[in-house]
């Protein structure tokens, strides 16, 4: 919308102050890209910048728990370092690493020549960078917020320390468990309008800039999956910003949204919450399965079992996603009739998943597997999820699940899920596309130790938290005393937290060991079979010579391959391989060269100052929310009148 | 079934040597798991090892479903080893066979699925609703309150003089069903945050949940101490808001209320009289209740203190009650535990040792 206006605007005469910038190689180049490949690396380096942090923190935790009454943290500083743990791993490192493969590759996997809003689209980079340093700096001031990444009402505004014994007095309490809570709430709107613009982006780009002949139903698995969690962004980003909103006046301001005393409501909170948080458990998986989707048919070399079964299912998990989030509140006491409900929702959701698990399994059956070391991951994440999974319907279980909830049998669950399912599927993913993305290829031998290790790591850390969480340990305990039961698989879970740092770094040193080898990929290193590995290894700027006209599902392998589906392939001599169709198209899909432009970076930058604004009172925070306001209504108009590409 | 390549029928006994192999990984498991329930008071807050009826009927639906589950997990995981085994590439030069589904296969994997969902669903909505019955005539109706950090119970239809209540230990008899009222709504007790009551091997978790009331039952069948603890986050020291469920004969219980009914112990030697008068001096008495005691306000701010001695954990039931950890606590409660709401008394103007110690004296003859 955006650009049509500012090209309507500028022409004939553009004026200087918003003369856009030119530059597409060079250290400040990246601030002002817009080109999806590049921001979609800058979410991806970004991304795993935070998930180091959040390891960090996690190897912080575990070191804690080691033992009976561990020594390493306190009370104060082991609250926020599990809830940044969390924060840091859904927000800033699985989302944006999802996002990465989003950016990177739907455009090249429909045959498109970036996405809808280019600029849009590296808006939402800078927001989401721009919320997770704004998270991180309450490091420096008043600490890191404390109270888990539900942070459940009330002790979100009541404080963990309401006498002010431990601060020092109540005053002091108050202010720095209001500055932790700002940092919260704030934070995670500025990423939530991250999260929101590129839903926006990628369901515009996937229902209006497919290739010729790239119909729906042809697209692959991974597209469809991007779709899906696009749609539940777009809905559930909504849900957490009131509830946010909700709770920044209420610590702010004193608003008694979730005050008993004053007519509001705790349970408020949860059920805003979790409409919110459940499907953001989609959210984070369902791109992991996307790209599994990808590997296996790769790797097996069969087109992936049951097409049309694993696009519904996708679109079901979205759909029931929404109908399930009360089974996070089993133990709040909603009644029978409400437990019943959500049990019997959450069984029901278990069905489009075991789908999904038995296509991958079908997808396998008969090919020729070929275990590189994307394949494994994929394959990890199969067998991974299903333990996941499985737990999963045991909380569905409602009963028995007050047995369970609030103990680590759930940290287990979900550690399953999202590094069982969403880590082994976006690692699988990052040594599947690396050489498309750079244009050389990661060392297979220690992929493959990586992931063994990993694997191996994964197991310990939480196959143990299954039985301490049976055997009564709760979540978000920072010590336990001796005579418990607990010591010996709290330490088989710290050494398995270690072994799984220890495969990370040989990830880096397997990326520093291949990089100074550069064995290049060539456009297709994997026999694979979409679009994505049509174009060159990296893809030039403009992802394609020529916009490919599709004529089937895995058009790639077909341009391979002869033979009539259902039979033995016979592959295509070389050069003989020719488009179906050679016509002209100019349907939107022409020449396409958009300029970089400042003014994304700069609406972003807005958006932390103003927000830093809520700390003050009096003109402290008028300046400030005033400077923020200026400048993203400065980013925004420099936006609207830049002159448009060429 | 168009998805299995006919020349694979070779391989049937490896297929079968898999599966048998992975058979025994499943025998192991549910080894490993009949271990974790064996009931050796080795893991107090086993919820494998039930013991009371409430636990028993949650416990039943685990023993369902986790076979059900381990079953499942053999097969997929079975599964997936045969095909990587089997399908492995052999340097074939062409392609396989291009199968892109088998529609009888794919809905037999959602209905099969969606039958033994039914039939985990039956006996959980069945419990559910049984166990969400209210309260029998005859039950011990306790109301509990959750504070930062510490269960506070009381006991509504026992004994007959002042109203009995015991904090971070709940004492109850065996064989009779106790109502727990979760009481959020309570004006003079102050509810903070949600916290949630949990005893694993009575019942499963309530939270507590402020401007609310909620209930649940527990019962034991057995004398005996069965820890519990908070279980859902609620500040600084959520991890040391334990309490203890402790059973008795119907007649050992009897006798409990009798004593608990009883004021407080009077000072009888010299120490103990300068305790009795420090408690009153130092404020003491303004946040707890010593029943008898000549200042009593009967306030309910900290834990009711007139038969403390008989306690045998203080701080939400994390530190024995030796004379040193009394000392420590009470001349700095953060330096045991963090975010607790008393007072440091040994700040503006520090109590000496001697006082110290008289203080202790009394707190330890209340019995």
């Amino acid at each position: 919308m955006t650009a049509i206006a500012g090209k309507q605007r500028t022409r004939p005469q553009p004026r200087r102050i918003y003369a856009r910038p030119v530059a597409t190689t060079g250290f400040w180049s990246w601030f002002t890209t817009i080109d999806h490949k590049r921001i979609g690396i800058l979410y991806g380096v970004t991304a795993t910048t935070f998930f180091v942090i959040g390891g960090i923190e996690a190897l912080l935790i575990r070191t804690q728990l080691v033992a009976p009454n561990g020594q390493i943290l306190d009370e104060n500083l082991y609250n926020q370092i599990f809830t940044m743990h969390g924060l840091t791993m859904i927000f800033f490192a699985v989302m944006p690493l999802s996002s990465a493969f989003f950016n990177y590759l739907l455009p090249l996997m429909i045959g498109a020549k970036d996405v809808a809003f280019p600029r849009l689209n590296a808006f939402s980079y800078w927001v989401f960078l721009a919320s997770g340093l704004f998270l991180y700096s309450s490091i420096f001031f008043s600490g890191m917020p404390d109270g888990g990444w539900f942070n459940y009402a009330p002790l979100n505004f009541f404080g963990p320390d309401p006498g002010g014994l431990h601060s020092g007095s109540t005053q002091a309490a108050a202010q720095i468990h209001q500055a932790r809570m700002l940092y919260y709430s704030l934070g995670l709107q500025i990423a939530g309008i991250a999260s929101l613009a590129s839903a926006v982006n990628f369901i515009v780009t996937i229902l209006n800039m497919r290739a010729p002949g790239m119909t729906l139903m042809r697209m692959p698995v991974f597209v469809w999956m991007t779709f899906v969690t696009s749609f539940l962004l777009l809905f559930a980003m909504p849900v957490i910003a009131i509830a946010l909103w909700q709770l920044m006046l209420q610590v702010r301001y004193g608003a008694p949204f979730f005050d008993p005393g004053a007519g509001g409501d705790p349970i408020l909170w949860q059920h805003m919450f979790w409409l919110f948080g459940h499907p953001e458990v989609y959210i984070l998986i369902l791109p992991a399965f996307g790209i599994v989707s990808e590997i296996i048919p790769t790797f097996a070399r069969k087109p992936i079992f049951g097409y049309a079964a694993m696009v519904f299912a996708g679109i079901a998990i979205g759909f029931l996603g929404w109908g399930v989030w009360a089974h996070h509140m089993f133990t709040v006491g909603l009644g029978p009739v409400a437990n019943t409900a959500f049990s019997l929702t959450t069984m029901l959701i278990a069905v489009p998943t075991g789908v999904k698990i038995f296509n991958w399994i079908g997808t396998l059956w008969g090919g020729h597997l070929r275990f590189r070391t994307p394949m494994l991951f994929a394959i990890g994440l199969v067998g991974m999820f299903t333990i996941g999974g499985l737990s999963g319907v045991t909380h569905a279980v409602v009963p028995h699940d007050t047995q369970q909830q609030d103990t680590y049998y759930i940290v287990a669950h979900f550690h399953y899920v999202l590094f069982g399912g969403a880590i082994f599927g976006l690692f699988g993913g990052l040594y599947y596309w690396w050489p498309k993305i750079f244009g050389w290829m990661l060392d297979d031998r220690i992929g493959k130790v990586h992931f063994w290790l990993m694997l191996i790591g994964f197991n310990l850390a939480f196959g143990p938290m299954h039985i301490l969480g049976l055997h009564g340990m709760p979540r978000r305990i920072w010590r336990y005393d001796a005579g418990m039961g607990w010591d010996l698989w709290n330490l088989v879970s710290t050494i398995g937290a270690f072994v799984i740092a220890a495969s990370i770094v040989i990830f880096f040193a397997n990326v520093a060991i291949s990089r100074s080898r550069r064995i290049e990929a060539g456009n297709d290193p994997w026999d694979a079979r979409t679009l994505e590995w049509l174009t060159t290894s990296p893809p030039p700027a403009d992802n394609f010579k020529e916009v490919p006209v599709v004529a089937s599902r895995d058009e790639l392998w077909h341009r391979k391959y002869a033979g009539e589906d259902g039979t033995q392939p016979v592959r295509v001599p070389a050069g003989a391989a020719q488009n179906h169709d050679d016509h002209d198209d100019h349907d939107g899909h022409g020449e396409h060269h958009p300029l970089p432009s400042y003014y994304p970076t700069i609406t972003a930058l807005g958006m932390p100052i103003a927000a830093y604004g809520m700390f003050f009172e009096g003109p402290g925070q008028i300046i400030l929310l005033t400077i923020g306001a200026a400048v993203m209504l400065f980013g925004i108009f420099g936006w609207v009148f830049e002159p448009s590409a060429e | 079934m168009r998805s299995c390549p006919r020349e694979g029928s070779g391989e049937a006994p490896r297929v079968v040597r898999g599966l048998s192999r992975w058979a025994a990984v499943g025998g192991l498991a549910v080894l490993l798991a009949a271990c974790a329930r064996s009931g050796d008071g080795m893991i107090p807050q086993n919820a494998l090892d039930p013991a009371g009826p409430i636990a028993r009927a949650q416990d039943r639906l685990w023993d369902i479903v986790f076979p059900v589950a381990v079953v499942v997990f053999i097969l997929v995981q079975g599964l997936i080893i045969v095909a990587v085994v089997r399908f492995r590439d052999r340097g074939e030069s062409q392609p396989p066979k291009q199968v892109h589904g088998n529609t009888r296969l794919e809905v037999v994997w959602t209905i099969i699925p969606t039958l033994i969902l039914i039939g985990i669903a039956i006996p959980t909505v069945d419990t559910i609703f049984r166990l969400s019955a209210p309260a029998v005539p005859d039950a011990l109706r306790v109301r509990v309150i959750g504070k930062q950090y510490w269960w506070q119970f009381e006991y509504m239809n026992a004994g007959t003089g002042a109203p009995i209540r015991t904090a971070s230990e709940l004492h109850i008899p065996t064989g009779r069903e106790v109502f727990i009222e979760l009481d959020g709504q309570s004006k003079d007790d102050g509810a903070d945050v949600i916290h949630s009551f949990w005893v694993p091997r009575l019942a499963g978790k309530q939270d507590y949940v402020p401007g609310h009331m909620r209930t649940m039952r527990i019962q034991a069948d057995n004398p005996g101490t069965y820890p519990g603890q908070c279980a859902e986050f609620c500040g600084l020291s959520h991890a040391d808001m334990r309490f203890a469920v402790v059973a008795h004969t119907p007649a050992e219980f009897d006798q409990w209320l009798a004593d608990q009914s009883r004021a407080a112990t009077q000072p009888t030697t010299d120490r103990t009289r300068q305790g009795f008068e420090l408690v009153a001096g130092q404020g003491c008495l303004g946040c707890h209740t010593i029943e008898g005691h000549p200042q009593n306000a009967g306030a309910r701010v900290g834990p009711d203190l007139t038969h403390f001695a008989k306690q045998e954990k203080f701080a939400g039931y994390t530190y024995p009650q030796t004379n040193e950890n009394l000392k420590q606590w009470i001349r700095n409660p953060q330096s045991l535990k963090m975010g607790a709401q008393m007072p440091d008394w040994g700040g503006g103007s520090p109590l000496s040792e001697q006082q110290l110690d008289a203080l202790v004296a009394y707190l330890q003859s209340l019995r």
